[in-house]
C-alpha cells in the first residue's frame, strides 16, 4: 500500500501541536528530513517540525517559498479553506470549536436537545421491538 | 521557531594607544558565542594568537550583535570549523540547511558533538558561508533542492496536543501506522 500524502512543496497540512495548533498551513520549502518551511495568510513564515503537521489530502500549485500574496491568491483559486471545511476532517474540527465555544447556557441547550433525540429514537426502537414480537 | 543557542557577534577592538603608535591598528573579528560576554572572552583568546595584543594591553572597541537579514527564506551554509579530537587538530567542512546562520551553527554544534564527540571548547569555526544550490557538496543538503522534492511520512506521532493533557498510562495501545 503505498503512502499516498507527501511532504512536497504546496501540501496543505493542519498544525498538530503548539501555539498554532488547529490552524491550516502550506508547506513552501523543505529544509530537511524533519523540518520544513510553513506559511499560511495569518501567519508569518516559519520552520516547523514535521512531528507537528498532520498532511491533508489537499495540495495548491506554488512556486518554492511564494510571496505572500501569490499564496494567498493560489489558496483562494484552489479554495483550500472552502474545500477543507466541507471534507469530514475539517466539518469535525469544525464541531469542535463550535462545542468548545458555547457557554453554559448553550451547553444546557445542547443537553435538551440530545435528550429529546434520545427520547425519539427510543421511542421508535420501542416500536419496532414491538412489532417485530 | 526555536530560539538559537549561539548568537553571532562582531567584535572591533585594538591595542590600546601608546606613545610609540598612537592609532594602532584595528582589527575586526566575527565569532559565535552564546552571549556578548563569552564573544569578547574568545575575542580575545583569538587575538593574543594571531596578533601582538592581549585583553591587559587592548581594548574592545565595539561588539554588536549580527542578526540573520532575512530568517524565513531556506539558504544552504557552509561551515569551516577546526576541532581537537582526542589525536589531533583537524579540519573539517561541513553544510546545514538552515534559515539562519545561528540556526546552522547550532546545528553543527549538535552535530559536532554528536558524531565527533568534539564538545564546544574544542570547536573553532574557521570560516562561514551561504552556499548557493548548485555549489553544494554534501547530498544530505542537494536532495532537498530538487524542486519536486516529495517523500511521505512513515509515522503517525500519537501524542496528546499539549502536554497539559499528558497522561502516565494508557489504555489503548497507539496507532502510529500512516495508512
Amino acid at each position: 500500500m503505498p503512502f499516498k500524502r507527501h511532504i512536497e512543496i504546496g501540501r496543505v497540512a493542519v498544525v498538530n501541536y503548539g501555539k498554532e495548533y488547529g490552524t491550516l498551513v502550506v508547506i513552501v520549502d523543505v529544509l530537511d528530513q524533519h523540518r520544513v518551511l510553513v506559511d499560511s495568510p495569518t501567519m508569518v513564515r516559519a520552520v516547523h517540525s514535521m512531528r507537528r503537521l498532520a498532511l491533508t489530502d489537499l495540495s495548491v500549485k506554488i512556486q518554492r517559498i511564494p510571496k505572500k500574496t501569490a499564496l494567498v491568491k493560489a489558496l483562494q483559486e484552489a479554495d483550500i479553506f472552502g474545500k477543507f471545511g466541507s471534507c469530514s476532517w475539517g466539518q469535525k474540527i469544525a464541531v469542535q470549536k463550535a462545542k468548545k465555544s458555547l457557554d453554559d447556557f448553550g451547553r444546557y441547550k445542547l443537553m435538551v436537545a440530545r435528550v429529546k433525540k434520545s427520547a425519539i429514537l427510543k421511542r421508535e426502537v420501542a416500536k419496532l421491538k414491538k412489532t417485530a414480537k | 521557531m526555536v530560539a538559537c543557542k549561539y548568537h553571532q557577534y562582531q567584535i572591533v577592538g585594538r591595542h590600546v594607544p601608546t606613545e610609540k603608535d598612537a592609532s594602532p591598528k584595528i582589527y575586526r573579528m566575527k565569532m559565535w558565542a552564546t552571549d556578548a560576554v563569552r564573544a569578547k572572552s574568545k575575542f580575545w583568546y583569538f587575538m593574543s594568537l594571531l596578533k601582538k595584543v592581549k585583553r591587559a594591553n587592548g581594548q574592545i572597541i565595539s561588539c554588536n550583535e549580527i542578526l540573520e537579514r532575512k530568517p524565513t527564506t531556506v539558504k544552504n551554509y557552509g561551515v569551516w570549523v577546526r576541532y581537537q579530537s582526542r589525536t589531533g587538530y583537524h579540519n573539517m567542512y561541513k553544510e546545514f540547511r538552515d534559515v539562519t546562520m545561528n540556526g546552522a551553527v547550532d546545528q553543527l554544534y549538535c552535530e559536532m558533538g554528536a558524531r565527533h564527540r568534539v564538545r564546544a571548547s574544542c570547536l573553532q569555526i574557521v570560516k562561514t558561508a551561504t552556499i548557493p544550490s548548485n555549489l553544494c557538496k554534501r547530498t544530505a543538503v542537494t536532495m532537498m533542492h530538487d524542486p519536486k522534492v516529495s517523500f511521505p511520512i512513515q509515522q503517525k506521532i500519537v501524542r496528546p496536543i499539549s502536554k497539559s493533557l499528558k497522561t502516565v498510562f494508557k489504555y489503548k495501545r497507539p496507532a502510529a501506522c500512516m495508512m
